[in-house]
C-alpha cells in the first residue's frame, strides 16, 4: 500500500499494561516513503498487524501537528527522535535511512507509568498546574487589556516560555527524570508578566512541592532538557524558577 | 522550621545546598591552589613552608576548616541523596538512551567524578593533612618551620601516586566544568548579559586548578622544581 | 415558515443581550452547590464554561478524550482571534464586526447571536489577557494587531502562530485551578457515548473510560457538549486524528436537531496531499495571507521552477479577481479560486494540485523598512532579503519551519506550495439563543453548535466564538434552566434510563468487536473521505451528491459487516475508538449529502455548480433558502427537515462582493 522504498527494523516497546512486564518486539517493515511522518510509519505498522489478525501497537498522538503535545516516542535514544525541535508526530522518515534499525520505547519515569505500549500517563503534570500554574482571576474581573502595558521583550519571554506542549519530553530525557524544565517554563511565563506578581511566591512554592510529591527526579543542570525540547524551552527558566524560590522561601513572608 | 517549611529539604532546596556547599569548595580550592602554588618559587619550600604554618596556626583558618570540613560532608551526604532520589525516579531504564546527544557526558557523571573525588581526598589527607595535624611532620625547615615541603618531595617521589594525582585532576577538572556554571544555574545566577562570563570563568577556573594541581606532583617528580 | 423557535429576546438587536442578562432569573449560591452540570470537552468552548461554572460555584465534571484538558484541538489554532477593540483606530466597532460577520457567513446566520458575540468579543481579550495569555505586543507595551480574510480593519489578536495554544492554556490554566479547588471533576481519557434523558430533559451522559474500557454513568442536572468540529468526516482535514462527530451525533440520535451540516469549510491555503500514506493536513495559517501573495504561472502545465517564471508571466489571480480584498479574500472565494486555476490546468508541484504562496515581494519590502529603520539608504537586494526574512521569521516563523519540516523545501527560498483541504465545520447542533438544543437540558457550545458563522466562517472567529460561549454566554443562559431545576435532586444512575443508555453503548461496542471482519477502521474511514471530498467538497452536485448518498449507505452497509476491530472492549484499545467514530462519521456523512441536495443555492463554503453566476461566483437563492435547515433523526437512519427562518432586520441582505 505505501509508495516508498525504504526497508526498516523496528524494536517497539510492548506492554499489555501497568501491571504486566513488557518487552522489545521486532517487526519489519518493508516499502517506507521518506515523506512519511514517523506516525505515518506506525499507522502502516499497524494496519500490517491489524491485517495479520495481531494486536496494533498502543501509542499517544491526536494533532500531529507538533502542537498538542501528546505524541510521545523515545527513538534511538532520544526522545522524539534524532531531529533537534520537532516532536514525534513531525519527524519525518527522510531522517532515517534505509535499513536503519529503530528502537521505539515510551517515556520512562516513576511519575509517567506506561499504561500500555507506548503510552505513558502524564497526568502528573495536570496536578502541577493544578497546584499553581495559573493566575487567580474569575471569568468577570478583566480591567481593559490596554490598561497594563508590558514592554515587548518582556511580553516574548513570557510568550517563549508558555510555548511549552506539556509532552514531557524534557523529564523523558532526563537522566533524573526531573520536571524543572516543564515546571519552571509555566512559573516563569506567569513571573515575567505583571498580572502574575500578586500569586508570585505563592505559586512558586505550591508547584515545586507538587513536583516534588509526583516524584520527579532532581535537577543537575545537565541540559539534555533543553537540548531536546521540541519547543526549545530556555534552561534559563529553571534559574529563573530557583531565584523565585529563594526569595519565596528566605525572602518574601508568605508561606505555604 | 516553621516559616522556612521545606525551603531545604525540596528538590530545589537540596540543590541550594549542593551549589553552596560547592562555591564553598571552589572558594577553598583557590586558596588552597594559591598556597601550594608557593612551591613552583623553587626556594626548597621555604616560602611554601610559611604559608603552610600560617594555615595551620591562624585560628581563622582552623576555625574555617571545621567549616570546610561540614560543608565537604553534606556536599557529599546531599550528593548521595540526591543520587539515590534520582536512581529511584526512573525505575525502569532505557534499552537505548542516547545522552551524548543532549548533554556532556560529565554532567551527567557528576556522581562518579564525584566520588573519585572522595577517595582522592582519603588519600590526599592522609597523605599530608594527618601528618601535619597529627603524627606530626619530621623535620624542619632552614627557617625552623615545620617541613611540610619535605613531606611532599617524599610522598611524590612514587610514581603510582603522582599518576594517581594527575588522574584525579582529572576528574577534578571535569566535576568543576560542570559543577561551576552549574552552581550559579542552581543558585539562579542567570542573566543574558552574564551568562557568557560565567561560561568563561568556568571553563578557565576547572582548567588553571586542575592543571596547577597536577602540575605539583609532577614538577616534584621530575624534578624540575627542587 | 419557522417550525422552531429559537427564543431570541425581543427588542433592539442592539439591546437585546444587555436585556437578557439583567433579566435572567438566578440561581442562588447555596443552590448552585448542589446543581451538578456536566460538560464533555476541554477545547476553548467547553475549558472555559467549565471554568466558569464553576467558579459561579456550580459542581462540574468536566470530560475529554485525551490525556489531558490542554491538548484538545483548540490547542492547534494558529492565526488569531478578533474582537472589536478598535485599538488601531481604524473605524472598527461591535457593529462592524458583527456585519463582518454575518456577510462573511453570507447571510445565513442569526443575527441576534452574531450581535451578541460581537458585543462580548471585547471582553474575551480582557479576560484572557488577566490570565496571563502572552498576545503580541508591540514596543510600547500594547496589544499588537494584525489582518484577516474578509475584513478592512486590524482586529485580530494573536500569540505569533500559536494564538489557540496561549488561548486553551489559559482556559486550561483557569480549569485545573477549579480541579485543584476540588469544584471540578475531571475526567481525562474519557469517551462519551450517549446522552441519557429523563422525561424528555437531559440527565447525563455514558461515557467509556478509555484505559480500563468500563463504561460508566455520569448524572447531570443539564449536559453541556462542547466536543468540536466534525471535519474528520472527510478522513483528511486540519483536525485531530481524535476530533469526531460521536458526541454530538449521539445527541442527535436523541433528539437534538442537527444544523446546516453541509456547511463545511475549505481553508485555502494548506499544505498539499503528498502521498496516500498521507493521515492528515497541516494549515498553514490564513495569517500568512497578510505577507504572502498567491499565484500560478500564465502558462499551462509549466514545469519550470517557481523561481525560473519571470514576473509578467504569473498570474495573481485573487489580486486579479478581487482587487478590494485581493489576498485577503474570505476562505470559501480563495479555496474555490484556487480549485478553479488547478481544475483549469495551472496547478504547481508535482500533483499540480497546488498554487503558489510566495513571500518575497513583502520580505523585500520589509527588508527597505528594516534597512532604514537602521539607517541604510539605498540598500541592495541582498541586504533586503536578509533584514526582511528575519522580519518574516519573527511573524511567522514557526509556520515556515513546520512547512520546512513537513515538505523537506525551505520556505524562505521558494514560495510555499498550498492546497485547499477540509478545516472547520460551521454545522453542528442546533441551538437556540440560549445555546440550548432541542433537547431541553442539553447546550452545545463552540464548533460543535452551529450558531454564529452562517455559510462561511471568517479567519479569528471560532476561537473567539468558543470563547464567547464558555466565558460570557453560557455561564448566563445556562441559568435560566437551571433556575427551574433546584428542587431536582441528583438522580441516581440506576435509574432504568441510566440503564438503557448503557446497554445501548455496551451494544454497539460489542457488535463492532464481534464483526470480526477483513477490512480496517481506517479502510472504511478512507473511503468515506473520498466519498465526501469527490461529490461534497468544494464543489458539489445533484448526480453526485445522489451518488454519493448511495454510495455511504453502501459504505454502511458493509461496515458494518465486514470491520475488522482486533482486542476487547474491556481494555485500552484506540481501534474499537476509531471504530465506534466512524461509524457516525458514515451516518453524518450522509445527512451532508441530504442536506447539500436539499439546499438548491450556492452560499458560502456550500458551492453547488447549478447554481454560480457568470463569473463563477456562488449564487444564493434568498427567496426559498434563507432558512437554517435543522434535521431531526428519524428510526433507521432517516431525518426529517425542519426550518428556521432566518430574519435580516438590521443588515441589508446584498450579494457578497469582496471586488
Ligand atoms: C489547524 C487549525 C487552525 C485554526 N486556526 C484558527 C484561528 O486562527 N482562529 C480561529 O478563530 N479559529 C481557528 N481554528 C478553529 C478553532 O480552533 C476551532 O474551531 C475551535 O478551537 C474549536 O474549539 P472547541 O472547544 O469547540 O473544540 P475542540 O477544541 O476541538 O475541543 C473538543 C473537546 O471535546 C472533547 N471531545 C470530543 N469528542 C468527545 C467525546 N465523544 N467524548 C468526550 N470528549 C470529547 C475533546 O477531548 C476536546 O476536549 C483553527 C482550527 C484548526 C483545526
Ligand atoms: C573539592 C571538591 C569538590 C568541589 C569543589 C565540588 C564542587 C561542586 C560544585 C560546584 C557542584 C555543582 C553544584 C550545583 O550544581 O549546584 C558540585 C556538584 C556535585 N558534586 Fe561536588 N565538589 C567537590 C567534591 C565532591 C565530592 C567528594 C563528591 C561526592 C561524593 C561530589 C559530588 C557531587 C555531585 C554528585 C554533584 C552533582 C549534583 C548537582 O549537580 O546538582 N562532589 N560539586
Ligand atoms: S519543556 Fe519542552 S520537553 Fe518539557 S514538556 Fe514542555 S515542551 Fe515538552
Ligand atoms: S500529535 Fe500533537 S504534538 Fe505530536
Amino acid at each position: 500500500m505505501s509508495t516508498g522504498n525504504m526497508n526498516l527494523t523496528l524494536k517497539v516497546w510492548r506492554q499489555k499494561n501497568n501491571n504486566t512486564k513488557g518487552a522489545l518486539v521486532d517487526y519489519k517493515l518493508a516499502g517506507i516513503s521518506p515523506d512519511m511522518s514517523f506516525l505515518e510509519m506506525f499507522d502502516v505498522l499497524n494496519e500490517d498487524l491489524i491485517t495479520k489478525g495481531e494486536e496494533p501497537v498502543v501509542f499517544d498522538h491526536d494533532c500531529r501537528e507538533g502542537i498538542c503535545g501528546m505524541c510521545s516516542m523515545f527513538i534511538n535514544g532520544r526522545p522524539h527522535g534524532p531531529k533537534d525541535l520537532v516532536t514525534t508526530c513531525q519527524l519525518h522518515m527522510r531522517s532515517f535511512k534505509d535499513g536503519d534499525t529503530i528502537v521505539v520505547e515510551p517515556w520512562r519515569a516513576a511519575a509517567f507509568p506506561v499504561v500500555k505500549d507506548l503510552t505513558v500517563d502524564r497526568s502528573a503534570f495536570d496536578r502541577v498546574i493544578a497546584a499553581g500554574g495559573f493566575i487567580s482571576v474569575n471569568t468577570g474581573n478583566a480591567q481593559d487589556a490596554n490598561s497594563l502595558p508590558i514592554p515587548k521583550m518582556q511580553a516574548d519571554a513570557a510568550f517563549e516560555a508558555a510555548a511549552c506542549i506539556g509532552c514531557g519530553a524534557c523529564v523523558a530525557t532526563c537522566k533524573n527524570a526531573s520536571a524543572m524544565l516543564f515546571v519552571s517554563a509555566k512559573i516563569s511565563q506567569l513571573a515575567l508578566l505583571p498580572q502574575g506578581q500578586p500569586e508570585r511566591y505563592r505559586r512558586v512554592q505550591s508547584m515545586v512541592a507538587q513536583m516534588d510529591a509526583e516524584g520527579f527526579g532532581n535537577c543537575t543542570n545537565t541540559g539534555a532538557c533543553e537540548a531536546e525540547c521540541p519547543k526549545g524551552i530556555s534552561l534559563e527558566n529553571i534559574a529563573r524558577m530557583n531565584r523565585d524560590f529563594a526569595s519565596a522561601k528566605f525572602v518574601s513572608e508568605e508561606t505555604i | 522550621m516553621s516559616g522556612f517549611g521545606n525551603a531545604l529539604s525540596s528538590s530545589i532546596g537540596r540543590k541550594y545546598v549542593m551549589g553552596v556547599t560547592g562555591i564553598f569548595l571552589i572558594l577553598f580550592l583557590i586558596v588552597h591552589a594559591g598556597i601550594n602554588s608557593l612551591i613552583f618559587l623553587d626556594d626548597n619550600g621555604l616560602t611554601f613552608n610559611v604559608g603552610a604554618h600560617f594555615m595551620a596556626t591562624n585560628w581563622i583558618i582552623r576555625a574555617g576548616e571545621y567549616v570546610l570540613f561540614l560543608g565537604l560532608l553534606v556536599h557529599i551526604y546531599q550528593a548521595i541523596n540526591l543520587t539515590i532520589q534520582n536512581k529511584k525516579a526512573r525505575p525502569q531504564t532505557y534499552a537505548v538512551y542516547n545522552g551524548s546527544a543532549n548533554s556532556k557526558w560529565y554532567s551527567r557523571s557528576m556522581g562518579l567524578l564525584g566520588t573519585l573525588l572522595l577517595i582522592f581526598l582519603v588519600i590526599h589527607l592522609k597523605d599530608f593533612w594527618v601528618v601535619s595535624r597529627f603524627t606530626g611532620i619530621p623535620t624542619v625547615d632552614a627557617n625552623g618551620h615545620e617541613d611540610l615541603y619535605a613531606v611532599m618531595r617524599e610522598k611524590f617521589h612514587d610514581p603510582v601516586r603522582v599518576a594517581a594525582y594527575v588522574l584525579l585532576m582529572i576528574s577534578l577538572c571535569y566535576h568543576l566544568l560542570h559543577g561551576f556554571a552549574s552552581a550559579f544555574q542552581t543558585m539562579g545566577w542567570n542573566h543574558s548579559k552574564y551568562n557568557g562570563i560565567i561560561k568563561g570563568a568556568s571553563v578557565w577556573y576547572s582548567i588553571i586548578i586542575s592543571i596547577l594541581f597536577a602540575l605539583m606532583p609532577i614538577a616534584v617528580y621530575t624534578g624540575l622544581i627542587n | 415558515m419557522s417550525d422552531i423557535n429559537s427564543n431570541i429576546p425581543e427588542g433592539e438587536l442592539t439591546n437585546k443581550w444587555t436585556k437578557f442578562k439583567s433579566s435572567v432569573p438566578l440561581v442562588n449560591p447555596s443552590n448552585k452547590r448542589t446543581i451538578e452540570v456536566i460538560i464533555v470537552g476541554s477545547g476553548l468552548a467547553g475549558a472555559s464554561a467549565a471554568a466558569t461554572l464553576a467558579e459561579m460555584g456550580y459542581k462540574v465534571k468536566c470530560f475529554c478524550f485525551q490525556d489531558s484538558p490542554r491538548r484538545a484541538h483548540s490547542i492547534a489554532a494558529q492565526g488569531g482571534i478578533n474582537a472589536a477593540k478598535n485599538y488601531q483606530n481604524d473605524g472598527d466597532s461591535v457593529y462592524r464586526l458583527f456585519y463582518d460577520t454575518i456577510k462573511g457567513g453570507d447571510y445565513r446566520s442569526r443575527e441576534a447571536n452574531v450581535h451578541r458575540l460581537a458585543e462580548v468579543s471585547t471582553n474575551i481579550i480582557d479576560q484572557c489577557v488577566a490570565q496571563g495569555v502572552p498576545l503580541a505586543r508591540e514596543y510600547g507595551g500594547l496589544l499588537d494587531n494584525r489582518s484577516f480574510g474578509g475584513t478592512q480593519v486590524q482586529r485580530t489578536f494573536y500569540a505569533a502562530g500559536q494564538t489557540g495554544q496561549q488561548l486553551l492554556l489559559g482556559a486550561y490554566s483557569a480549569l485545573e485551578r477549579q480541579i485543584g479547588m476540588g469544584k471540578v471533576e475531571m475526567y481525562t481519557r474519557h469517551e462519551m457515548l450517549e446522552v441519557v434523558k429523563i422525561d424528555g430533559k437531559a440527565r447525563g451522559i455514558i461515557a467509556r473510560n478509555l484505559i480500563t474500557g468500563e463504561i460508566e454513568r455520569h448524572f447531570g442536572h443539564a449536559v453541556v457538549l462542547g466536543t468540536g468540529g466534525y471535519g474528520n468526516v472527510f478522513y483528511l482535514s486540519t483536525n485531530a486524528m481524535g476530533s469526531n462527530v460521536t458526541a454530538a451525533w449521539k445527541a442527535h440520535k436523541q433528539g437534538a436537531y442537527f444544523a446546516n451540516p453541509c456547511y463545511t469549510q475549505i481553508h485555502p491555503t494548506c499544505i498539499p496531499v503528498s502521498g496516500d500514506h498521507q493521515s492528515k493536513l497541516t494549515l498553514m495559517s490564513e495569517s500568512l495571507r497578510n505577507d504572502g501573495r498567491i499565484w500560478v504561472p500564465k502558462k499551462k502545465d509549466d514545469n519550470r521552477k517557481a523561481s525560473e517564471i519571470p514576473e509578467d508571466e504569473r498570474d495573481y489571480y485573487l489580486e486579479r479577481r478581487y482587487p478590494a480584498f485581493g489576498n485577503l479574500v474570505p476562505r470559501d472565494v480563495a479555496s474555490r479560486a484556487a480549485k478553479e486555476r488547478c481544475d483549469a490546468g495551472y496547478g504547481v508541484g508535482a500533483s499540480k494540485l497546488a498554487v503558489y504562496l510566495d513571500f518575497k515581494a513583502n520580505t523585500e519590502r520589509y527588508g527597505k523598512i528594516e534597512a532604514s529603520k537602521s539607517g541604510i539608504h539605498n540598500p541592495d537586494k541582498e541586504t533586503c532579503m536578509r533584514l526582511g526574512t528575519e522580519v518574516i521569521k519573527a511573524k511567522y516563523g514557526n509556520l515556515f519551519d513546520m512547512y520546512a519540516q513537513i515538505t523537506g523545501e525551505n520556505p524562505y527560498e521558494t514560495p510555499m506550495r498550498i492546497y485547499p483541504a477540509v478545516h472547520y465545520t460551521m454545522g453542528g447542533l442546533w441551538v437556540d439563543y440560549n445555546l440550548m438544543t432541542s433537547v431541553p437540558g442539553l447546550y452545545c457550545t463552540g464548533e460543535a453548535n452551529f450558531s454564529d458563522h452562517g455559510a462561511n466562517r471568517l479567519g479569528a472567529s471560532a476561537l473567539m466564538q468558543g470563547l464567547a460561549d464558555g466565558y460570557f454566554v453560557l455561564p448566563y443562559t445556562i441559568g435560566a434552566y437551571l433556575s427551574k431545576e433546584i428542587s431536582v435532586k441528583a438522580i441516581p444512575t440506576d435509574h432504568p434510563a441510566f440503564v438503557e443508555a448503557e446497554e445501548r453503548a455496551k451494544g454497539i461496542l460489542n457488535t463492532l468487536i464481534n464483526i470480526k471482519g477483513t477490512k480496517s477502521v481506517d479502510h472504511f474511514h478512507k473511503r468515506l473521505g473520498h466519498i465526501m471530498w469527490e461529490k461534497c467538497g468544494m464543489s458539489r452536485s445533484e448526480t453526485g451528491l445522489k451518488q454519493a448518498i448511495e454510495d455511504i449507505r453502501a459504505l454502511r452497509a458493509e461496515f458494518w459487516s465486514n470491520v475488522k476491530v482486533p482486542g476487547i472492549a474491556e481494555e485500552l484499545n484506540p481501534e474499537l475508538e476509531k471504530a465506534g467514530r466512524v461509524a457516525d462519521f458514515i451516518e453524518l456523512g450522509e445527512l451532508m449529502c441530504i442536506d447539500a441536495l436539499n439546499r438548491n443555492e450556492s452560499c458560502g463554503g456550500h458551492f453547488r455548480e447549478e447554481y454560480q453566476t457568470e463569473e463563477g461566483e456562488a449564487l444564493r437563492d434568498d427567496e426559498d433558502f434563507a432558512y437554517v435547515a435543522a434535521w431531526e433523526f428519524k428510526e433507521g437512519v432517516n431525518f426529517e427537515l425542519h426550518k428556521e427562518e432566518l430574519k435580516f432586520e438590521n443588515i441589508k441582505v446584498a450579494q457578497r462582493s469582496y471586488k
